[in-house]
This record gives structure tokens, C-alpha cells and sequence, in this order.
């Protein structure tokens, strides 16, 4: 059954302001001015926005203070703080409250000055995100980063990954970067650049941490048959998942799995999709085990190869798995909270917009925020129209038949065991159904039910 | 409605913890129903959700899960080591290893806990056994 969200709602614009250092500018006139272009990109008006979708990491009231900055007055108002996914989290409350009618143009939207706070040593409107966590605050430890560090070290000694491995991170966002004329970070940076930086928290040096910079930046959202009268050419939300593991690092039940093992599922669940059907993706990659982590937890690389998957190339311009082609939050922007530009880059590829860093023919794009201390994962697939309806993504689809079909025959043929089982492993699940079906005509029975359960299982745990 | 009638004790389970601590003990929860451990402490078993949670004596004893180092400057008070210690009991704590230089601080090293102090609040640190 398709879910009753799968292409409902869709992205109409998308707004950026200029990157970096901007001290002339206080955090609610980048959110507007963001709000701005978004809305000047979808062909719609300020006034005709009625539901606010905003999170602040320590202003309480944020929602209220961004309506009345706005002089928006929204039915459907939202604050929820997950950290900086909430962006992404926030695509979900959006998409129910435009389907059922709650609000009809959506608009999430983010500004934050954190580098000249940092500058200027302007403390942080509500103080540390993570002060006041009884057994974890007390010992002060030195957060962000050290919890993340905790996590890397941990997957390093079960995994064996290397430093250079984890540099290789840094390195293949930085060549996406070099792509990216908004990019902050284009100078050339080497492996050997990031493995000798000055260390942070081991085993982190300067190079595996996100950047610290002053931005805005909104999007709007729009039922999919307004959107299709809008500026642009939609692109369509078919999945959105949200997966919360703990709050504390301590309370992470295994350092080497993320919630992306829960909001991942939850995402392709929604879209119909797996995630050979992705065309690229963009990750909120805080700190260099990020994107490792998130790729083997959403179901794209096997659980310990993922920094072998960066040091070869496949997530690099030219790779045959895109990520980050912004450059990421490590090269292109991090403003505190980077949740909405995952998204961002995510629509922008779908439009065809990007240049050089353009994934040719992307037809679904991922997007996964991060929050908290790996708190919270929040999983958005957004497709072009070709992605929706019955028709959707025939040509991969029907490749994807044709292969189980040929080795279905092979299996009637030959060894019905084994051909079953190897054609099950490629197709879905109801496709291996069928399979099993046909060639349970010829072959003997038991065989067939044991591969189809094992199937059935696989499919499940995914 | 339903009330809680006499489910809760007067005190709560992080006071009764705090005030274990002042007196020199690492207590940690156990749950009558589950019979797994929890820590930090809780007012319902984070395993099953019942609200019998028995007070008992922490073995004190454990194992690094994870390390880092936090690199300060020495004016800064130098370099920090930073841990996750799974207890014997099974639940894990954030913490730090003391009495040792960060770096010879190694995941799988077995360690044992003692109360020390900072900002006038006990806290459990963890030395190698
Ligand atoms: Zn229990």
C-alpha cells in the first residue's frame, strides 16, 4: 500500500543568503532574508504563508519571535528542538499539517550569526544545549566533539578503521567543494593535511570538525497540486523518517549504530524506495564519523566499510554514490544548526540547478540530519514527478525485474536452491515472492519456502 | 484517574543517589521485574517500564567501552581523558580515568570506581584496576 504522504507535499523554494562572515547581520534578518528568497523562488508572497516551521538552539520562544519578525500569522506553528536535524524532522510535522489542511504554504527557515558570536565572544542566547545533563554535564566534557570522538574511537577498535580512512571524509566534501562557488572551503586539502592537523579530541584534528559560520536559510512546502501551478519544478517529498536513540552519549546503546538504522527504514517505508533506487545524497556530516556512520546505517554500505568507501572514491565528483556535493558542512557552511541545507542541496540537485557539482540525471535525493549528540536522525527522500505515481522509476524498476527473472529461469534450470536464494538477495521481497512462486513449479517445494522466509526476514530487518 | 499512591517513595531516585553518594556508596539500580540494571538512576526501568526499581551496591568495577583525550593547552590544564565505562553490571556512564595519562588509556582495559569531587558534587571516576 502507498503511504497516504508519498508525494502529497512537495518543495516549491528554496532560499540561501551569503555564507560565512556576516557580522552586520543578526540571526533573525539572515532567517528573513532567506524566507525571502524562497518564497521570491516559488512565486509566492510572505503574506501567504501560514505555517512556521523554525528551531533556535537555545531562544525558548523562538516560533512567537520568528511570527512576529515576519509578521506571519501561522495556524500551524512549530519549535520542536532535536538538534540540527530538526530541519529535517520538521519536513515530517510540515507534510502532515499541509496534507491535512492544518496550513497551506509551509515555511522552515533558519538564521544564526554563530561565527561572529564566536568573534565577538557573544554568549549563546539560553546557554550550552547540553549544560544541566545530570551525568554527563558534571564532568564537563568537551562537547560537541568529545562524544563524537567517544563514537569514532569506538568504531575504529571494532572496525579497524584508519586515520587516514577517516580523512579521506574531509577530503572527498572539500573536492565537492572545490565544485561549489558558495562553498566556504575550496583551497586543496590533502589527506596528509587532515591526518597531521592539530588534534581536537582523538582522534579528531581540526579538519574532521564542521565549520563555524554566519547563514541563513529556508524552504517552502506546498501540497503537490499547488505546487505543480507554482515558479519551479516541484520537487516532490516521498519519504520522511525520524528515528531518536538518547540524548546522552553514554546512553547510546552501541557506539557504532546510529538512529539512521530507524529513521531509515521509516523513510524508504514511506517512498516505496530502497537505497539502490538514490541517486545522491547529502548528510549532515558535523564531524568526519558522521557520513561513515549514517551511509552503513541508511542502508548504503556495509556496516565497517565505510571509510573504505570514502578513501575510494565513490562518494567524490566522478563516484558512483554522490555525497555532499555542496561540500557539506565541513567545507560549504555550518551555521550552528545545519539540518536545512542537507535539504537544500537535496532539491537543488532534483531541479537540475548545481553546475559542475550537477549528478546527472538525479531523480531521488536523500537527505539525513543529525541531532543532538547523534541524538536524533531524521531522514527526508525528496523525487522528481518522474518518482511519482504507478509509473514511478520504471526504467530501474524494470531492470530490476528483468534480473530476477532471468534468474528465476536460470533457477528452474539448474539448481533451484541456490538460484532462488541469489535471485531473492537482489529483488524486494514481493518480487522474490513471485519468483519463489514460479519456480516452486519445478522445484521441490521446501527448498523454495526456506529461501522465501529468508528473504522475507532480510526484508524486514531493512 | 489512577493515583501513585505508595508506587514512589518520598524521596526521589536521584536524591536517594546523591545522598548515597555522600556517604561514600556507588548504589545503582536493579529492576524486580526485569532484573536488568539501570543507570543513571531512574524512576521507571528503562528495559520493561515498571516502577520497582531496588537500590543496591554497585560492584564498582568495569570496563573501558570508549576513550578520547581532550586536548587542552598546558595553561588550559593540559590534555583530558574522557571515557565511557561499561559497568559489570551492564549499563554504561560517562566518566574519566584518572591517575593515568590520558593516552595510556585503552578500550577493553578493566578499571575500577571511586568518589572524588569537583564543583562541591560527588562524582564517580574510575581508576585502571
Ligand atoms: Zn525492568
Amino acid at each position: 500500500m502507498v503511504h497516504p504522504l508519498r508525494g502529497q507535499t512537495a518543495v516549491v523554494g528554496v532560499g540561501l543568503t551569503k555564507f560565512g562572515d556576516l557580522p552586520g547581520k543578526t540571526h533573525l534578518e539572515l532567517l528573513a532574508e532567506a524566507s525571502y528568497a524562497a518564497l521570491d523562488d516559488a512565486g509566492l508572497k510572505l503574506t501567504d504563508v501560514d505555517g512556521l516551521f523554525v528551531s533556535s538552539m537555545g531562544r525558548v520562544f523562538h516560533p512567537l519571535q520568528v511570527a512576529e519578525y515576519l509578521g506571519v500569522k501561522p495556524s500551524a506553528i512549530d519549535g520542536t528542538n532535536v538538534g540540527g536535524s530538526a530541519f529535517v524532522n520538521a519536513i515530517q510535522h510540515a507534510a502532515m499539517a499541509l496534507h491535512n489542511g492544518v496550513c497551506n504554504v509551509a515555511l522552515i527557515a533558519y538564521g544564526s550569526t554563530s561565527r561572529s558570536d564566536r568573534k565577538s565572544g557573544t554568549p549563546r542566547v539560553g546557554g550550552n544545549p547540553n549544560a544541566g545533563v545530570m551525568y554527563q554535564s558534571e564532568y564537563k566534557p568537551m562537547l560537541p566533539v568529545g562524544s563524537y570522538a567517544l563514537v569514532a574511537n569506538r568504531y575504529m577498535h571494532e572496525y579497524g578503521m584508519t586515520r587516514d580512512q577517516l580523512s579521506s571524509v574531509a577530503v572527498t566534501f572539500r573536492k565537492w567543494a572545490q565544485l561549489n562557488p558558495r562553498a566556504e572551503m575550496r583551497g586543496p586539502l590533502t589527506i596528509e593535511d587532515v591526518s597531521r592537523a592539530r588534534m581536537i579530541c582523538d582522534p579528531f584534528t581540526l579538519y574532521d570538525c564542521c565549520l563555524v559560520s554566519d547563514a541563513g536559510a529556508a524552504l517552502v512546502m506546498t501540497r503537490a497540486d499547488r505546487a505543480r501551478s507554482l515558479k519551479q519544478k516541484p520537487v516532490y517529498m516521498l519519504g520522511i523518517g525520524s528515528g531518536t536513540s538518547h540524548d546522552q552519549i553514554a546512553q547510546l546503546a552501541d557506539f557504532t549504530v546510529t538512529a539512521c538504522a530507524m529513521s531509515g527504514p521509516r523513510a524508504f517505508g514511506m517512498a516505496g524506495l530502497k537505497p539502490k533506487d538514490v541517486d545522491v545524497i547529502e548528510v549532515y556530516d558535523a564531524f568526519s564519523i558522521n557520513p561513515i556512520l549514517f551511509l552503513e546505517d541508511l542502508g548504503f554500505v556495509k556496516k565497517g566499510e565505510g571509510g573504505a568507501f570514502f578513501t575510494e572514491g565513490h562518494a567524490a565528483p566522478g563516484g558512483k554514490l554522490p555525497v555532499n556535493t555542496n561540500g557539506g558542512g565541513m567545507s560549504c557552511v555550518h551555521p550552528g544548526m545545519y539540518g536545512m541545507f542537507v535539504s537544500i542541496e537535496a532539491v537543488e540537485q532534483l531541479r537540475g540547478n548545481t553546475g559542475a557539482r550537477q549528478v546527472e540525471g538525479a531523480e531521488v535525493a536523500l537527505a539525513n540530519g543529525n541531532g543532538g549528540l547523534l541524538s536524533n536522525q531524521s531522514t527526508a527522500i525528496f523525487g522528481t514527478a518522474a518518482t511519482l505515481g504507478a509509473e514511478a522509476r520504471t526504467t530501474k524498476r524494470a531492470s530490476a525485474k528483468k534480473v530476477v527473472k532471468k534468474a528465476a529461469k536460470k533457477a528452474a534450470k539448474k539448481a533451484p536452491k541456490k538460484a532462488v536464494k541469489k535471485a531473492a538477495k537482489k529483488s524486494a521481497k514481493k518480487a522474490a515472492k513471485k519468483v519463489a512462486k514460479k519456480v516452486a513449479k519445478k522445484a521441490p517445494k521446501k527448498a523454495v519456502k526456506k529461501a522465501v522466509k529468508k528473504t522475507a526476514k532480510k526484508a524486514k530487518r531493512r | 484517574m489512577a493515583e501513585t499512591g505508595t508506587t514512589f517513595a518520598a524521596d526521589g531516585a536521584e536524591k536517594q543517589f546523591r545522598d548515597g553518594l555522600n556517604r561514600g556508596e556507588f548504589n545503582i539500580q536493579q529492576c524486580a521485574s526485569c532484573k536488568k540494571h539501570v543507570f543513571y538512576p531512574r524512576t521507571l526501568c528503562t528495559n520493561c517500564g515498571s516502577p520497582k526499581l531496588v537500590w543496591k551496591r554497585a560492584a564498582g568495577t568495569g570496563t573501558v567501552y570508549s576513550t578520547s583525550t581532550e586536548r587542552y593547552k598546558p595553561e588550559a590544564g593540559g590534555d583530558k581523558n574522557i571515557a565511557v565505562v561499561q559497568l559489570d553490571e551492564g549499563p554504561r556512564m560517562l566518566t574519566r580515568i584518572t591517575d593515568i595519562a590520558p593516552a595510556d588509556v585503552k578500550i577493553g582495559m578493566r578499571v575500577t570506581a571511586h568518589i572524588g569531587e569537583a564543583d562541591g558534587i560527588k562524582l564517580i571516576y574510575f581508576r585502571k584496576a
